[in-house]
This record gives structure tokens, sequence and C-alpha cells, in this order.
């Protein structure tokens, strides 16, 4: 299998890499630390239910909190000791707010649960049973969005490629490159199960060409293995190619479709790290208890990538690398470009956390007060997604919804390359995020008044129907008094009707005043 | 350790608008040395005039708008302006007429629709068309790129006074521009040709223009090169001149001049690359940009060749600017992942 050509996605830029100090680092594990916090919801999804309770002791990979929908993931616990509450503690997300976690104090033991057994030869399972596996061990996508894998898995039939994004286009992370360097034979292993996994044979692994033993290393690996259905492709450096869509075009030239998934075209993407933590999963009988994390930024002493149990405090990883300097001014999580503020350095690492950046008053300058835009079109210039930043800014601007989404304001993946080439320093990205949110209060609002009306309406009809009933029994009634005129009854149904008239008069007066 | 907020992205812009508006400036300095070298220091004069004049009524709208005044005046947009205005002046202009130009440029062409950013018209050709138009005379008195022009104090004082030194009448100072002969004399029934052989002209166009257009095309190179532009305007533009003016030329080279000579003559050059290339009052889209320069181009063959002015750059750029809503519309880029 050779590829005779890449294709170019449309925008982009060129950053400057800062990973070459962190990644010239080799692989640090760091010590499990005395307290770790669990957050039961580390994804989009549902919340997981913790099945553990204060006072109970744990070990490590155990399940701790189990997934309450389809899309979800199992919690463990990242290592032994005892559970000390269940109660809401800070948690790396944008909202910055408190989300109800699993403590845990440690033990030092890391004495292992041995729920889960190693797996001798992956080929004994069958596509299904490897999913339950995965399932099973909570494992979700480790490119920073944290979709559970398994749901993904379940993409079903009709897939040409598995596409394994090595392509980290961030410019402070390089989680994935230490990862390929020192390990690639898990994610050679990864892929391999992902393949069986997915009832396919066609992979195609994705690795920046400025990561050049990141993808001998792993060239390496697969030669060793004698793996014909891998194909390890170069792919420029240019950012945002490591978004799941921009990644698909380069390498297939097809474009996902604006509503769709890129299963719909016939592709699957994961994460090398995901692939990673799968062959862990699968093969080590390990859950998804640790992961790696760029620690970097001028604000640390020592930038490097570290090996963290999941609920270490972000504080303990910055210990670990030296310490902050006195340039440390903002803490941010993901990266440079689609990352966002933490508060404060007591938030536990979760399954998303790829970088922890400790930003300098040098990385991160205070931003120039904005200008007019002079519609130059160099955010449309960049815009991956094909969008008019300046139109969409002009109409978010103005408060104008309905055009919003005329010029897909949801196509926006903020990756905030506008935002970087604007001369008028406008804070593109940030308005169209803020405009999503006003949109999507509008759609709620919008929804529950519908409902609303629906209710009236229906109601009204009802009621209506009712009165129609009633009104032609009475007629018939009177027809049939009529017609009995001067018979013994007659006097006797005229007394009938009266009294029905009275009635329904009673129902009509009761009617009207429900409304 | 509590951390202050930031929103992301976190990497900051490389570019600023005083930065693009510098360097558009930067790039014009060539030409104007050229210029200077073939017509005198009038361009100078005219500049510094429009400069102040654009400049000062910039801070008094502002001011009046209750804006931050020195803040915007560093984006040198207003000086962008006055400078180009500046250079579509004959180098003899008394400084009332280059004074006007500037007002209306900022004061109207600008300041009225908003400022910087939301006025629908090329400010400084929306001036150049007000005195091209109140002034047509002064206008058309340009200077023969001989050598033979006035001092520099002599030039001072025409620009500050109206008035030519005693001993001289007009007709011993100025001349028309080679688009302009080349109109009256094809009206006389001369053929290119034979038109061409006169002192006025040179390799390919007028003397002096050529070079002064060399200079200008470097300037914009420059900016491609700086990414200040995109190539899809000013090739747009070159190729809508040379695509109607090679086809007559083709048909018939005696009344039509060559291709060549329209891209180097008048403001051509300086059309594709500085004026037209104004971002505010441009269409955005690629394909709008294709679309809005060539229709420029074509505009400036067709005013040229039989419309009322010897040069149309100015009027097919305002026309033009008028169709960018349009043009806009109409050439909305795909967005990923919709269908065409
Ligand atoms: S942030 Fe949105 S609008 Fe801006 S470049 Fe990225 S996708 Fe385009
Ligand atoms: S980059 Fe900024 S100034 Fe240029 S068109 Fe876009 S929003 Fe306007």
């Amino acid at each position: 299998m050779s590829r005779a050509r890449l294709w170019h996605f449309h925008g982009g830029l060129k950053l400057d890499s800062r990973t070459a100090r962190p990644a010239s680092e080799p692989l640090l594990e760091i010590p499990v630390p005395p307290r770790l916090v669990l957050p039961l919801s580390q994804h989009v999804g549902q919340q997981a239910e913790a099945v553990v309770s204060p006072g109970e002791r744990v070990l490590r990979g155990q399940p701790i909190a189990r997934p309450s929908g389809y899309v979800a993931a199992k919690v463990h616990a990242s290592s032994s000791g005892t559970v000390v509450a269940i109660e809401d503690h800070p948690v790396p997300h944008p909202s910055g707010l408190a989300a109800p976690c699993i403590i845990i104090e440690t033990d030092g033991l890391d004495e292992p649960w041995g729920g889960y057994e190693p797996l001798q030869d992956y080929c004994t399972l069958d596509g299904v049973e490897l999913r339950a596996r995965v399932r099973a061990a909570g494992v979700v996508g480790l490119g920073g969005a944290a979709f559970p894998t398994a749901v993904k898995l379940g993409a079903g039939a009709g897939l040409k490629m598995l596409i394994l994004n090595g392509a980290e286009c961030e410019p402070y992370i390089c989680c994935d490159e230490v990862l390929l360097k020192e390990r690639p034979e898990e994610v050679l292993a990864g892929a391999q199960v992902l393949l069986r996994a997915l009832e396919i044979d066609r992979c195609c692994i994705a690795i920046e060409e400025d990561k050049p033993l990141a993808r001998q290393a792993l060239e390496a690996a697969i030669a060793a293995a004698g793996e014909t259905r891998i194909e390890v492709v170069s792919v420029p450096a240019i950012y945002p190619e490591g978004g799941e869509r921009q990644l698909i075009k380069v390498l297939t030239g097809e474009e996902v479709p604006a509503r769709g998934l890129p299963p719909d075209i016939g592709y699957l993407c994961h994460n090398v790290g995901t692939a990673a933590a799968v062959a862990r999963a699968v093969l080590g009988g390990e859950p998804l208890i640790s992961r790696i994390v760029t620690v970097t930024g001028g604000g640390v002493a020592r930038p490097r990538n570290l090996q963290v149990r999941l609920g270490t405090p972000i504080a303990a990883l910055v210990a670990a690398c030296g310490g902050y300097t006195d340039e440390a001014r903002h803490l941010l999580m993901g990266g440079a470009m689609m990352g966002f503020p933490l508060p404060d350095d007591s938030v536990p690492v979760v399954k998303a956390t790829n970088c922890v950046v400790v930003a300098s008053g040098e990385d991160i300058q205070p931003r120039a007060p904005a200008m007019p835009c002079i519609r130059c079109g160099e955010c449309a210039e960049v815009c991956p997604a094909q969008l008019l930043p300046q139109q969409l800014y002009w109409h978010a601007h103005a408060g104008e919804l309905d055009r919003l989404d005329e010029y897909h304001l949801f196509d926006c993946i903020e990756c905030g390359c506008c935002d970087v080439v604007c001369p008028s320093q406008l804070p593109l990205t940030q308005y169209f995020r803020y405009a999503k949110t006003e949109l999507w209060a509008r759609d709620r609002d919008r929804a529950r008044s519908d409902l609303a009306r629906d209710r009236f309406e229906s109601r009204r009809a009802r009621i209506e129907a009712e009165q129609e009933t009633r009104r032609r029994r009475l007629e018939e009634k009177t027809r049939a008094a009529n017609a009995a005129r001067g018979d013994e009854d007659a006097r006797k149904a005229m007394i009938d009707e009266a009294l029905e008239r009275v009635q329904a008069r009673r129902d009509d007066d009761r009617a009207d005043d429900d409304k | 350790m509590k951390f202050a907020a930031t929103v992301p992205p976190h990497v900051r812009p490389r570019t600023s608008v005083t930065r693009v508006m510098g360097e558009v400036l930067l790039a014009l300095v060539p030409a104007t040395a050229a210029w200077v070298w073939f017509f005198g220091p009038g361009l100078l004069y005219n500049m510094a005039i429009a400069a102040g004049v654009a400049l000062a009524c910039e801070a008094g709208a502002l001011a009046l708008r209750g804006r931050a005044v020195l803040p915007q005046l560093q984006d040198l947009s207003a000086l962008v302006t006055a400078i180009l205005l500046a250079f579509c002046l004959p180098p003899l202009t008394p400084w009332w007429i280059t004074a006007t130009g500037a007002a209306f440029a900022i004061l109207f062409a600008k300041q009225l629709y908003g400022g910087l950013g939301y006025n629908p018209f090329n400010p400084a050709m929306a001036g150049y068309v007000v005195v091209l138009i109140s002034f047509p005379e002064a206008m058309t008195r340009w200077l023969p790129p001989t050598g033979a022009t006035l001092g520099a104090w002599e030039t001072l004082r025409f620009t500050l006074t109206g008035m030519l030194p005693g001993n001289l009448g007009w007709d011993a100072v100025t001349g028309a521009t080679p688009l302009d002969d080349l109109r009256t004399q094809l009206s006389l029934a001369r053929t290119v040709g034979e038109i061409r052989g006169g002192e006025l002209y040179g390799l390919l166009g007028g003397r002096g223009w050529e070079s002064i257009s060399a200079f200008v095309a470097l300037g914009g190179a420059y900016l491609l090169w700086r990414r200040i532009i995109r190539w899809h305007i000013p090739v747009a533009v070159l190729l809508g001149v040379f695509v109607p003016a090679a086809f007559f030329w083709l048909i018939n080279p005696g009344a039509y001049p060559p291709p060549t000579f329209h891209l180097v003559s008048g403001a051509t050059m300086l059309c594709a690359f500085f004026i037209a290339t104004d971002p505010v009052s441009a269409a955005t889209s690629r394909t709008g940009r294709l679309v809005y320069g060539f229709a420029i181009g074509v505009l400036i063959f067709i005013i040229r060749s039989w419309g009322g002015y010897p040069d149309g750059v100015a009027f097919a750029v305002l026309l033009m600017n008028m169709a960018v809503p349009a043009i806009d519309h109409f050439t909305r880029p795909r967005t990923y992942g919709h269908a065409g």
C-alpha cells in the first residue's frame, strides 16, 4: 500500500513549535500522590455513578464509578487506598465550576485489583469481545476530547480505514511524540487490536513531518512486527491538522459532512495515545488509570512529559518538573491555542489532560486593544472550516443570531487561527464561543415556548371539540322532542332539554374560566 | 497557587493595523523617489499637505465622535489615504486642491461612514474624484518627464500661491500625460505607431511613467512578500487591463496601444498593488477578489479607450466598490463539509 499524494486542508497556520525542550526529555513516571481526586464526569456524555462509598478500601484498577448511559465511561481507582469522600471539588473544566469527585487517600502500596486478566493473544477474541474489554477499561480518547472509545468503535460496518492521529499540532503539546518515541510497540499493538475490533485491515498513522524520531521509532516497530496493514504517513506541520476533519482531508482528500461524522465516509480516527491505552487495557488488563501529560511553558523550571496517575493534582506535576519559576503567570490545560485557563493548581489530571502549560508573561502577552475590522480577509484565508470569520464577527457583534446560522457558525471549531492573524486584534474566537451559547440559549427558549404554545393549542382544540359534541347532542334531543310534541312525554322532554341547556352553559362557563 | 485568567487562543495576533499600513507606506518609498527624480519635488509638497490635512481631519472627526484620538491616529490609515491621494495629483497642484481632496477623503468618504473599516468607498479615490471633477483643468497639468521642471523653491511657491514664476506660462511648463496625449492624437487620426515615436514616450509607456510604474510594482512585490496583500487582486487587475487591451490591439494596432503600454501607464500599477488592494473597500473572498480586480482592470481599459477621462483608475475602483456587497454575496466560500 503506498500513498500517491497528500491533500491540503484550507487555511491553517504554521505556528512556532515550542516542544523541542520537553520532547527531548525522557518520559518520567511520577509517584502516586497522597490524595487522588477522580471526577465522576470526565468527558461529554452522562456523568458516571459512584459504586463505592466513603470509608471503603479500593485497589488500583478497581472500578469506582459505572457509566450511567451509553456515551459514558467507567472510572477506576488509579491507586490503592481509602475512599474518604465523594463531594464537589474544583475540576479542570472551562466553566471553572466544582463537580462531584471521588476522593481517595492513597496508602502507598499501589496494590492491584486483579479483576482484569491480561490477554496473551488478542486474536482469540472477536470484535464484540474486544470492544467490551475496551469499554470495561474506561478508555476514552486521549487527544483532549475524551470521547468514550468503545462508543466510537461501535461505528459499524463499511469502514475503509482506521486513522491514528499522531499529528499533534498545538505548539506546546508533545505527549504523543514522546509516547511514539518511547513506546512505539504499544501504539502498534493498539492499532492491531483496533483493526481487529473494527474488523478492517487498513490503518494509517499520521505523524507530523517535524517529528522524524517519532516516525522512525514507529516504523522500526512496524517493520520488526512484519505488520503490512499499517502505514505511517508524514503530514506537514500545520495547525490545526490534528483536528480529525482536517486530518481526514489531508490524508484522503475527502470531507466529513458538516452534520456527519468520519464513519459516514468510511473513516474512524483515534489518537495514538488512545491506541496505546487500548493496548494496555486489552492486552495488559490495565484500565485507564494513568496518562502522559506534557508540562511546559516559561513558568515551569524543567518542562517535560510525565506519566501521571489520573486524579493527581496539577501542583504535583509542576513539582515533578522542578516547580514554578518566577515567570509563572497563567495556568492552562490543553494547548496554547485551544486550551482553557485553570484558576488554580489543585485541580486533578483527568482523562482529557494532555498538556499543562504554565505560561509566563512572555508566553501569553496581554491583548492589544481591538481596532475595527479592516476587512483584510486574512481570517478567512486561515479558517480551516472555510468560514468567513469577519462576517461572523460582524453579525455576532450586531446580535443578528439568524445570520450567524446562515454563515455556519456551528461549523467553527474554535481553533483560534483567525485570532492569530487578525491585524485588528479582534478576539474573534471568543465572540464565536459566546455567540454559540447565545444561539443555544435562544433555541432552548424557543423550544420551551413552542412546547407551551402546542400545549395551549391542543387544549383549546379539545375544548372546542367537546362543545361541538354537546351542541350536536342537544340538537338531536330537541329534534326528537319536537317530533314527540303533543305526546304525553313532550313536557318531560322539554324539561330535559332545559336542564341540558343549563348544564351545558355551566360547562361552558367553567371552560372559559379555565382559559 | 492562583493564576490570572486568559481566553483562548492564548497566542497573540502576529500583526496590527499599524504594521499593515506602515508596510504599505514603506513599500511606496522607491516609487516616491523615482517620481521626484522624474517630475521634481511637487509630489513631496502634495504629500505633506495631504498628510497634514488628513491627519487633522481624522483627529477632529474622532474627537467629535468622542473616540480616543491618539490610538486611532496611530493606525496610520489616514496617512496611507493621504499618500495615495498625493500620488494621483499632478506635481503642480495648488495646496487648496490637495487639501480639498484630503479633507473630502477623510471626512466624507471615511469618517461619515463610521471611520476605519466602515467606508464602502476607497477614501483616496473618492477624494481624487472630487478634485478631478471640481478642478478639471488643474488635474491635467502634468510636467514633462524631461527634467526641464521648476526648481524646488519655485514648485513650493506655486503650490502655496498657485502662481507660476512671472516669466513662464503654462505651455512652457506643463504637458499632457502620455495617456492624455495618446487620446488627443488618436482623435486627430494619427496612428499609435506615429504617436509613440514622440519624445513623451519611452520603451513601453511614457518616459518616466514606466520607470515609476516599475518601482510601484517593486513595492507591490514587497507587500506580497511580506504577506500584507495577497496576489489575487493585483493579478486580476493587471489581467483585467491586459486581456481587453491585447484583444483590441491585435485587431487594430493602429488605433489601440499595445497592452504593455496600458500596464505601465497612468496609475495601473498603483491601482493593482496599492489602491484596489485597500482591504476595507475591496471584496473579501478569493474568488470575490479575482472578480473585483478583473472588473476594475476592464473598467480602466474601457474608460481610457472610450470614456471621458484619460485614466480611469479612480472611477473603476469606485464603481467596483459599489459592487462589493453583491460580489461578496455571490462568492461566499463553501464551508468545509457543506455540499457545493
Ligand atoms: S476559530 Fe472558527 S472561525 Fe476562527 S479560524 Fe477557527 S474555525 Fe475558523
Ligand atoms: S482578520 Fe480581522 S481585520 Fe481582517 S477581516 Fe478578519 S476580522 Fe477583519
